[in-house]
């Protein structure tokens, strides 16, 4: 293992951190919450709310008590005081979903409003886009649409929670397999807890018709959000999944442990796409999200695909590695990454890639970008097992930095038990240079316009492997998110 | 046009341009030559605007207007180019793409309206065929993995596009082979107007062979030695820059 630890030393940088959140806002919207709290009777009420077979409640129970057995991690290169779970309340839904409704019309207006002040309006989406949107609002989902193009392929796009009730046999041999109930502390507690999420299912040789897209969003105080997403693709099916969020100012730090697992089989290629702007916080390091997710997918057929992009510019605080287990023979993983982080914000993500079956491939690309006080880690896992022959892997992981007050490190570990492994490592360090700056203000172009220009450049090869909807959006991200940055 | 007057600059306190007094008009071409170490580049620097000097003493007047009080952004847009003399790369940055932001910019200046894709394209291309510079490298990244020459062209392509009123070649000429050479000298010529002026400052004669100068200046140690005609630049050849400073000292 080796680690850079990196300061940058150039100027002009303390503006990057001033940059406010321009999604803080707070929907006014009755909400029904559970007292903060966390016992066998919350689970119990988790459960029967969203009407759960004995066995799912049985499944819940398990992981608490696991959970209850675990503590928090403290192996990640961020820092933060520790957690009162007691304090947090592990249900919140609006009221206006409680009997569910069966259209858009039917949605709270104020919901929808939010909506179009995040810029994606639902309706829009369903003309323009084709783009099947099952938002979540807090733990419960409103609106799910394009359901019944879906389900003309057969493929299913539904809440969990309605999947738990209405494919229990899909649910119950696919859920946890990748990511096992006590994998660890906060998969656990997203286990026993979770209210909602996503669940997909592309049956053999389908192609998904549509771009599926979720978009999240945390609206209630004090209330953790613990999305379950499971997707399973077939033999020889096809998908691609969006997932996007944002979250209105609070001062309360609040909890995201979000697990999702990914399932391909024979042939079968997923790519799931992430961007993720949630409230980071104030330029003090007040408030702010917590986003501790557990992503995994199983390459478990052979020559299987699945694909990883995220760009991470929100939450106070990232722990999140989306991993690729590839245990079919000919199966490939990839991992797209740009983390941005200014202020205060801390990130320690990456990806593990573990080699298991023959002629394996995986290719990491990360990006960091530190601006302010922003800290950020990189550190992934590459494992190739002793029976996968033949296996390669790419790594490439860049550091951007901007201003002499963030930091920057890499934590690449590698554990090779094949000698017929390939593998490539290649890492980059540099700060905006004053010499790139000045070549674009010479060519008339702003200082702000010209250090947008410059992380957009370095961000390129991740943007290129975003969906076109997202890919604009992510350009957008960071322009807004480096705004003042100099001045 | 340029009005410099008794311009004094350091860098980290170590005085570079002790009292440079140079007027370029308009639709001239001058060439500032010199020893390595005479302020050169710290002339053509200042000029610009890049961030690193101190301005001691004297005034740099555009056009009637003060330049040193001017941001490098704001000198861009007043019609003032740099040519650099180690182009830098901007990795994943659009060659095009840089340079229209940069024209719209300056056009937002000049109350114009901005271009758009279609009609930038269109000056672009025509820009491009006068520096003999390949379609290929407009959509690559800005300078990202081309040669010496190639980079050199690159910033007369730039220059032909943004149309200044001054640019200041900075040693556009080093590094360039004999026929990359007469390729950037050409694309220079065709640039040469009544309404432009044009600084090249180089160690070499040779450029002047193709880009024929009005007027030859000879700067060493932060000043303005001599100035002359073509044929200076040739003595200079001929003889070094010692002669011209015991020439002065006498």
């Amino acid at each position: 293992m080796t680690t850079e630890n990196i300061k940058s030393e150039a100027a002009k940088p303390e503006e990057f951190a001033s940059q406010e959140y321009e999604a803080g806002f707070v929907t006014d919207i009755e909400m029904e919450t559970l007292p903060p709290g966390l016992d066998d009777d919350v689970i119990r009420h988790i459960s029967a709310v969203k009407n759960e077979p004995e066995w799912m409640l049985n499944w819940r129970l398990e992981a608490f008590h696991h959970w209850q057995t675990m503590s928090e991690p403290t192996w990640a290169h961020v820092d933060f005081e520790p957690m009162d779970y007691q304090s947090i309340s592990y249900y919140s839904a609006p009221k206006s979903a409680a009997d569910g409704p069966q259209s858009l019309e039917e949605v709270d207006p104020k919901l929808l409003e939010t909506y179009e002040k995040l810029g994606i309006p639902l309706r829009e989406q369903e003309w323009l886009a084709g783009v099947a949107v099952d938002a979540v609002f807090d733990s419960v989902s409103v609106a799910t649409t394009f359901k019944e193009k879906l389900k003309e392929v057969g493929v299913i796009f539904c809440p969990i929670s309605e999947a738990i009730r209405d494919y229990p046999e899909l649910v119950q041999q696919y859920l946890g397999s990748v990511v096992p109930q006590g994998d660890n502390f906060f998969a656990a507690l997203n286990s026993a807890v979770f209210t909602d999420g996503s669940f997909v299912f592309i049956p053999k040789g389908v192609r998904s018709p549509m771009e599926l897209s979720t978009y999240f969003r945390i609206n209630a105080m004090n209330t953790g959000q613990f999305e379950r997403t499971l997707i399973i693709a077939e033999e020889g099916s096809y998908v691609s999944y969006l997932e996007g969020c944002t979250a209105p100012q609070r001062d309360e730090n609040q909890l995201h442990a979000a697990v999702v697992e990914l399932v391909a089989l024979d042939d079968a290629q997923i790519k799931y796409s992430t961007v993720q702007n949630w409230y980071p916080g104030d330029e003090n390091g007040v408030g702010g999200i917590y986003n501790f997710v557990t992503k995994r997918a199983d390459c478990r057929g052979a020559r299987s695909k699945v694909s990883w992009t995220q760009v991470e510019t929100g939450s106070a605080i990232t722990w999140k590695y989306p991993s690729c287990i590839l245990r079919g023979d000919g199966s490939v993983g990839e991992f797209y990454s740009v983390a941005l982080t200014k202020m205060c914000q801390q990130a320690d993500t990456g990806t593990k890639m573990i080699h298991i079956g023959k002629n394996t491939s995986s290719t990491i690309v990360s990006k960091g970008i530190a601006a302010g006080k922003g800290n950020q880690s990189y550190r992934g896992l590459v494992r190739i097992g002793k029976n996968a022959d033949g296996a390669r892997n790419y790594t490439q992981c860049d550091s951007l930095l901007i201003g002499d007050q963030c930091g920057a490190h890499t934590f690449p570990y590698v554990e090779v038990s094949n000698p017929s492994a390939t593998m490539e490592h290649e890492a980059t360090t540099s700060r905006i240079g004053e010499d790139q700056l000045f070549y674009c203000l010479q060519r008339g172009i702003s200082e702000e316009d010209a250090v947008n220009l410059i992380v957009n450049g370095f961000c390129k090869d991740v943007f290129n492997e975003l969906p076109m909807e997202f890919a604009v959006e992510a350009n957008r991200l960071m322009a807004v998110s480096l705004e003042g940055a100099v001045g | 046009m340029l009005k410099i007057e008794n311009l004094h600059a350091s860098v980290d306190g170590k005085k570079i341009l002790k009292g440079i007094n140079l007027e370029v008009g308009a639709g001239q071409v001058h060439a500032i030559m010199g020893p390595n170490g005479s302020g050169k580049s710290t002339l053509s620097n200042v000029i610009a605007g890049r961030d690193g000097y101190e301005i001691t003493a004297g005034s740099v007047t555009y056009h009637g207007k003060n330049l040193l009080e001017m941001s490098p952004e704001e000198r861009a847009w007043e019609g003032v180019f740099l040519a650099f003399q180690y182009p830098v790369e901007i990795p994943g940055v659009n060659n095009v793409y840089l340079l229209k932001a940069g024209v719209n910019a300056k056009r937002k200046h000049m109350g114009l309206p901005e271009l758009d894709a279609m009609d930038f394209m269109h000056i672009v291309k025509e820009k491009a065929a006068l520096v003999e510079l390949d379609q290929s490298f407009l959509s690559r990244g800005v300078n990202e993995g081309f040669s010496g020459g190639e980079k050199k062209r690159n910033e007369i392509f730039q220059m032909a596009v943004l149309e200044p009123s001054l640019a200041i070649l900075d040693e556009t000429d080093s590094g360039l082979d004999i026929d990359a050479l007469r390729i950037v000298a050409n694309g220079v010529n065709k640039l040469r107007s009544p309404e432009r002026s044009i600084v090249m400052v180089t160690h070499y004669q040779r450029l002047l062979d193709y880009i024929e100068p009005d007027v030859v200046h000879v700067l060493v140690d932060g000043k303005v030695l001599k100035s002359g005609d073509k044929s200076l630049a040739l003595e200079l050849e001929e003889r070094g820059y010692d002669w011209v400073r015991e020439e002065v000292a006498a």
